[in-house]
């Protein structure tokens, strides 16, 4: 598939990355060039075998229910721009 | 996917339009917080209420660096609730991000399940009632994934407040198949479900609180016909909300059908103030979650033991429960459902049946024990009278002690007093006479005041009523009815 200037603004807006129109052009051409390097991966039969999730064959570590952590609502909110009462604070989100 | 239609219309059902009958088509995707102390992947507090941002630490926050690491509680919880829904339980399942930004979103993403979930498809039974029936409706899966925090938007006119207490919080999304065919049945399921849930403990089922919210998907078709276009209302935290949000929402639907129009899909809002359904304002991208694994968590297996396990300690649940009521007790399938609606009050159903009349203990508990409790604002398990006076009162009845009449007031003295009921009827002289003799001085002394009407009840046998009415009042109700009856007609020679 090939990425287009409107693909481009797209994912920057998704990923809240502010892109300069004069730099649209040359991600996409970058954008191209990776998807295509990427692309050899069709190639490959794929038939019958499982998707790898890990490079080491391991599954997930359970952790007991227990309360450990949290009670330090100023320490989570320190390096917030603007907090108040231990909220953060932001602008107006409203739907 | 092809959706197949797993039910025959039912034209109770269908809503009358000008061109036509059209029939609703609805489908849940329940989200239940999970019954845990700590979350799905951190070990702050689930606990409700408290402080802003108390309940948070770095992993919630997502600060970098953090890495999640699963609660076993929360994975037996979703396999528990998995066996209660008889669903499959899927030993292997995967975990992905679901990306989107809002300020009640630390990470940037959701943590959640998206092509292998932790529970497959399974069923819940609805009863509509005898001419009705049994509805199926089936589950198209469960699985486990974080809640979001809180903005709170009226504290300061151009800011919004974040509290993250709920981030990271399980949750169990509950899909339903789209096998819903009326607001009643989508209000029936979410009752159950929240019954099932409760049973099981792994979710409180509280709706005020947010334990349990519902997104519904309702789209209008011809009776039987092909499926149309769905829209969602979103986030629908009331079983009565849930019914008047997909009633306004067909009929809009059904309107601009009528008209010519298209049904659009989108995400709607339901607004309990007007009871109407208003397209939330979203941009196109909204829905591109851009799903992919989470490369922080691996596979999460268990093995069939553990299921087996779990399985093994499930509480009876309340399809069963209610079947052995009505076996072992007698009582019909309606008591049985009021009964078994919650646990609290199907075991004290229990303990006041045991070994005595099932059907005159289900009367007394439903309808006037949880009759009075209803109109106290209370519930079973504050109950003032309990189980154990109330069968008393039962074992009075049944013994020829007293009265059925007797006995309702003896139920308003144990509710308002307390103590034994077999001594308060003792103390009090309420017991019931059943001595013929005294009964019959008393039909004497009526029938000697009356003559007009002695005379008139020979052709008139439905007087009788009027003379027992007398000897009741005249015996202050404590003459055995049934014995008043016998003497009556035998000294009226009817």
């Amino acid at each position: 598939m090939a990425v287009d200037s409107k693909t481009v603004r797209r994912i920057g807006h998704l990923a809240r990355i502010r892109i300069a129109e004069d730099d649209i052009e040359t991600y996409a051409d970058e954008l191209n060039v990776i998807l295509g390097f990427v692309e050899q991966l069709n190639e490959v039969d794929v038939e019958g075998v499982m998707p790898m999730t890990s490079v080491i064959p391991a599954t997930q570590r359970l952790r007991a229910d227990k309360v450990e952590l949290g009670g330090y609502p100023e320490r989570i909110v320190s390096n917030a721009p603007l907090s108040e009462d231990n909220f953060f604070v932001v602008p107006k989100v409203v739907e | 996917m092809t959706i197949l239609d797993t039910r025959t219309p039912i034209p109770d059902y269908f809503i009358a339009g000008a061109t036509g009958d059209w029939e609703m088509v609805i489908g849940l995707e329940v989200h239940a917080q999970v019954t845990s102390r700590s979350k799905l992947f951190s070990a702050s507090s689930t606990q409700f209420g408290e402080p802003p941002n108390a309940n948070v630490s770095f992993i919630d926050a997502a600060m970098p660096g953090m890495l999640p690491v699963i609660n076993e509680e929360c994975v037996h919880q979703a396999i528990r609730t998995g066996l209660g829904l008889k669903a499959k339980i899927n030993t292997r399942s995967l975990f992905d991000r679901k990306n989107y930004f809002y300020p009640d979103l630390p990470q940037g993403y959701q943590i959640s399940q998206f092509k292998d979930p932790i529970v497959g498809e399974g069923e819940v039974h609805l009863d509509m009632g005898e001419k009705i029936g049994i509805v199926t409706v089936g589950i198209e899966r469960l699985h486990l994934e974080q809640d979001a925090g809180k903005s709170i938007h009226d504290l300061d006119p151009s800011m919004s407040f974040v509290d993250l207490n709920r981030s990271g919080v399980a949750l169990m999304e509950i899909v339903s198949k789209p096998d819903i065919r009326s607001s009643a049945e989508a209000r029936a399921y979410i009752t159950k479900l929240r019954t099932i849930l409760r049973y099981l403990g792994t979710c409180d089922g509280n709706m005020e609180q947010g334990s349990l919210r519902a997104d519904i998907n309702v789209s209008v078709r011809r009776p039987g016909g092909e499926f149309g276009t769905r829209c969602e209302i979103k986030n629908v935290n009331s079983v009565r909300f849930a019914g008047q949000a997909i009633e306004y929402e067909a009929r809009r639907q059904i309107d601009i059908l009528e008209d010519g129009g298209e049904v659009i899909q989108q995400t709607r809002l339901f607004d309990p103030k007007s009871g109407e359904t208003r397209a939330m304002r979203s941009k196109e991208e909204a829905h591109d979650y851009r799903y992919f694994p989470d490369p922080d968590l691996l596979p999460l297996e268990f093995d069939q033991a553990l299921v087996d396990r779990l399985a093994a300690d499930l509480p009876e649940l309340p399809d069963e429960k209610q079947a052995r009521l009505i076996r072992d007790y007698g009582i019909t399938t309606y008591d049985a459902s009021v009964l078994v609606a919650d646990r609290a009050s199907a075991d004290f159903y229990e303990s006041v049946a045991k070994g005595r009349d099932g059907k005159l203990a289900a009367n007394w508990v439903i309808n006037d024990l949880f009759g009075r409790l209803a109109k106290e604002g209370l519930d079973v398990t504050n109950s003032p009278v309990s189980a154990e006076q109330l069968g008393r009162i039962i074992d009075l009845i049944v013994g020829g002690d007293i009265s059925g009449k007797i006995a309702k007031e003896l139920f308003e003295i144990v509710w308002s007093e307390g103590g034994d009921p077999a001594e308060i009827v003792e103390s009090r002289g309420m017991k019931q006479v059943s001595d013929t003799g005294a009964i019959e001085k008393i039909v004497d002394e009526i029938i000697a005041a009356n003559p007009e009407q002695a005379a008139k009840v020979k052709d008139k046998p439905s007087m009788i009523g009027w003379f027992v009415g007398q000897v009741m009042k005249a015996s202050q109700g404590k003459a055995n009815p049934k014995a008043v009856n016998e003497i009556l007609r035998a000294k009226l020679g009817l």
